[in-house]
């Protein structure tokens, strides 16, 4: 077999290059991590003509290789730090047809970096709508390239594009730097490019003003250090690099690229004057939350509870039809559950970022980010902050993923430290359950359910959290603010369904196996804590039927009993009796103390525990809901019900404030490359938690 | 001094030489050159941020940054 071409897609933001990614890769993409970079990158497979095949590489949008953002760093990364055998073969520059002028400062850049490209020029189909002609071949011949025209949407020009990867090695290496340099300062990058013979002057140029001279060796790092001092200097000479780049550009573009000015673009200012108004902007805005929310819990709630049904039908079917033992246990109990558990959630997050891809896609977003800045700005945040909390109400990991765009360090960071108060969907089983309990089902009037009504001001509190909080940290921390916000602008699109999909899908896939793995393995773990135990626990059967002996009990009551003072001596039964003082100020016995421990890995275990706990409990046939458990639990010491209001709110508000999720912390780990931040998160929220709850007990009770 | 700051919606100008070297190295890669010409299209509520057309990149710029870009209104 061939060796597959590896292929490189960089490109400006909004310029289809997530969409001709789709086109090459289809369902084959996958996302993975970039080795010694903390940061996914998507990957897919591409069949080239003559059974050949090539990767293709998505790198994040980028305007130029002088970053600002985590998103742009990588490209640079990938292009320079690299090691050599891992360097894209062929790297494909896509660039829109209408801002062909931004797009080829990147490619200029690239190219002087010397390694074959082509150049991409997407949108083709818009040409005489926009009035634009080009002449391709005097266009090739001024900057030295291939370039190809496409239109990702429409799949033209893709197998044309296929066929000049197939020949990549026929690409010739150019670089105009030599010419720029020597406007610049001739003097000043000669003597650069003498002190290291393996990198071109560019390169060095690159390491120098990225300071990342990590490639060379102590000897010429030391030569380095005579330009390092310089930084004024440095800037300036960045200053004029990228004017006598646009320059050239300029001048290639007078020759080969007409536009013609009358061609308006009426829709999108008047679609703008519409989306950004002081007013309507915020009414439409606010609408669409609305709708979105609305969506989520409409669209959703007949799969879930098709989804909840099905895997206790599963779990009963394999229980009556395995041989008793161990093994059916774990699965029915453990396995089952656990990977129902997870599966529930599926249709939220599809919806919720299936609204999330259009709005995105469709350019609207850009339009909230603009609206929202300022506002965002008094809490510590950016416009861009917006996408990152609404993504928070389906799942915090990819919602702190899609912090990476904001630049400056404190919005960013302010911004990872707030998302996981906004109500994410593992949330929301806990939630249900609990107002299904201790809220009656009424009407006020007339129209709004109180349980809806509690439900939404859950929601509401999270969001409020989510505020003050990084209000809180605005004030409080103490990070110098190099706060740089640029954000271009898009026109406005039709939202492709290909492009959609592939996004719902892969987010989608990214929290079935991200949280996944996690909650699964812990069904596992505390069906192990509850079904063995110490010395005490061995006995705690035989005990059970020595000490009532003399009693008449009917056999299930029997039976009842003994899985009672089994589950007590269990391990997890010891665990939760340890804490119990702890807990018992917030209204909860030793049951619903290990449901808390055990969430603190992921919230939406805590259902599963208190199912796993009475199920093990009552070891019988009798598979009935675990709300109607719940609601026959009794509190043992009042004679009570014991989730009655006050337990009920004040585990409602723990579940809202703690930080009860191991897959958020092991995402700020890795998006702050430090254990200080989520340490702080966890412990914050916690305290938080904990205080709200015990008030709210107390005051109740 | 005006600055892109100081105009109105709907007004133009042109971005100045004297202002290459405060420009922030991005607003250059993204087209903002001495010598072209500049729109304001939208302000958000607050006047901030900025919603500018410049030399075909539609940009979003704060109010902070927009000080900084000198220009002579046409």
């Amino acid at each position: 077999m061939n060796k597959r071409i590896k292929v490189a897609l960089i490109g400006n933001p909004n310029t289809g290059k997530t969409s001709l990614f789709n086109q090459l890769t289809g369902l084959s993409q996958k996302v993975g991590n970039y080795p010694g970079v903390t940061v996914d990158k998507k990957e897919g497979v591409c069949k080239l003509p003559n059974n050949k095949s090539a990767i293709i590489t998505d790198l994040p949008g980028t305007y130029s290789i002088n970053p600002t953002s985590i998103d742009e760093s990588i490209v640079l990364k990938t292009l320079l730090n690299s090691k050599k055998d891992e360097q894209p073969d062929v790297i494909v520059i896509v660039a829109d047809v209408e801002n062909l002028k931004r797009n080829l400062l990147l490619f200029s850049q690239i190219q002087d970096l010397e390694i074959p490209m082509i150049l991409a020029i997407n949108m083709a189909d818009q040409l005489r709508r926009k009035g634009i002609s080009i002449d391709i071949e005097s266009l090739e011949t001024e900057l030295q390239t291939k370039v190809v025209l496409i239109s990702a949407r429409n799949n033209e020009g893709i197998a044309n594009l296929k066929e000049e990867i197939t020949h990549y090695k026929a690409l010739k290496k150019y670089s105009n730097f030599k010419e720029i340099s020597n406007k610049i300062d001739a003097e000043y990058f000669n003597e650069l490019s003498k002190k290291n013979a393996n990198f071109s002057s560019y390169e060095l140029w690159m390491m120098l003003t990225k300071k990342d001279t990590s490639m060379l060796s102590e000897y010429e790092k030391n030569k380095f250090q005579v330009f390092e001092e310089d930084d004024s200097k440095q800037k300036k000479y960045q200053h004029k690099e990228t004017i006598y780049r646009y320059q050239k550009i300029n001048s290639i573009l007078k020759k080969t690229y007409k536009i013609d000015a009358s061609k308006g673009t009426g829709l999108r200012s008047n679609l703008d004057k519409v989306f950004t108004h002081k007013i309507f902007g915020y009414v439409i805005f606010f609408g669409l939350l609305l709708l979105i929310f609305q969506s989520v819990f409409d669209w959703a709630s007949t799969p879930m509870d098709l989804i909840d049904g099905l895997f206790v039908d599963i779990a009963e079917f394999t229980k009556a039809n395995l041989p008793k033992g161990m093994f059916t246990d774990l699965l029915t109990e453990g396995i089952i559950p656990g990977i129902g558990g997870v599966i529930i959630f599926i249709p939220q997050i599809a919806i919720l970022f299936f609204f999330i891809a259009v709005l995105e896609e469709t350019g609207y977003m850009s339009r909230v980010v603009f609206l929202m800045d300022k506002i965002m700005r008094r809490f510590g945040m950016s416009g861009k902050s917006v996408i990152p909390l609404i993504s928070g109400t389906a799942c915090s990991i990819p919602a702190i993923m899609a912090t990476r765009t904001i630049s400056s360090w404190k919005e960013r960071l302010i911004t990872i430290l707030v998302v996981p108060f906004t109500t994410c969907s593992a949330r929301l089983p806990v939630y249900a359950i609990l107002i299904a309990l201790i809220i009656p089902d009424t009407k006020i009037f007339g129209l709004l359910s109180l349980q809806g009504f509690t439900l939404l001001g859950l929601y509401v509190l999270g969001f409020g959290a989510a505020i003050i909080g990084a209000y809180i940290l605005h004030k409080t921390l103490k990070i110098k603010n190099t706060s740089f916000f640029v954000m271009e602008m898009p026109n406005y699109k039709l939202p492709s369904a290909k492009n959609v999909f592939l996004d719902v899908l892969e987010k989608t896939k990214a929290f079935v196996f991200g949280a996944g793995k996690i909650i699964l393995s812990i069904s596992i773990v505390l069906w192990f804590l509850a079904s063995n135990g110490p010395s005490s626990f061995e006995n705690a059967e035989k005990n059970v039927i020595e000490n009532i002996v003399n009693q008449q009990l009917p056999k299930a009551e029997l039976s009842q009993k003994i899985a009672s003072a089994k589950l007590e001596n269990s391990y997890i039964g010891i665990a939760g009796k340890a804490i119990e003082p702890v807990v018992k100020p917030l209204g909860y016995d030793w049951k619903i103390g290990i449901g808390l421990i055990a969430s603190f890995a992921a919230r939406e275990v805590f259902i599963g525990t208190l199912a796993t706990i009475y199920s093990v409990e009552n070891d019988d046939e009798d598979i009935s809901t675990i709300k109607e458990k719940m609601a026959s639990e009794i509190n043992l010491e009042t004679g009570e019900k014991r989730f009655n209001f006050a337990t009920g709110m004040s585990l409602l508000l723990f579940y809202a404030f703690a930080m009860q999720c191991m897959a958020t912390l092991a995402i700020v780990k890795r998006e702050t490359k430090s254990w200080k931040w989520p340490i702080a998160q966890l412990v914050g929220m916690g305290a938080l938690a904990y205080l709200s709850a015990f008030i709210a007990y107390q005051i109740l009770r | 001094m005006n600055s892109i700051a100081t105009l109105h919606i709907g007004e133009r100008g042109i971005i100045s030489e004297e202002s290459l070297d405060i420009i922030p190295l991005k607003l250059l890669e993204m087209g903002c050159l001495p010598g072209t010409e500049v729109e304001l299209l939208q302000l958000a509520p607050f006047k901030d941020p900025m919603y500018i057309c410049v030399n075909g990149s539609h940009l979003a710029i704060r109010k902070e940054t927009a000080c900084q870009i000198v220009i002579t209104k046409i």
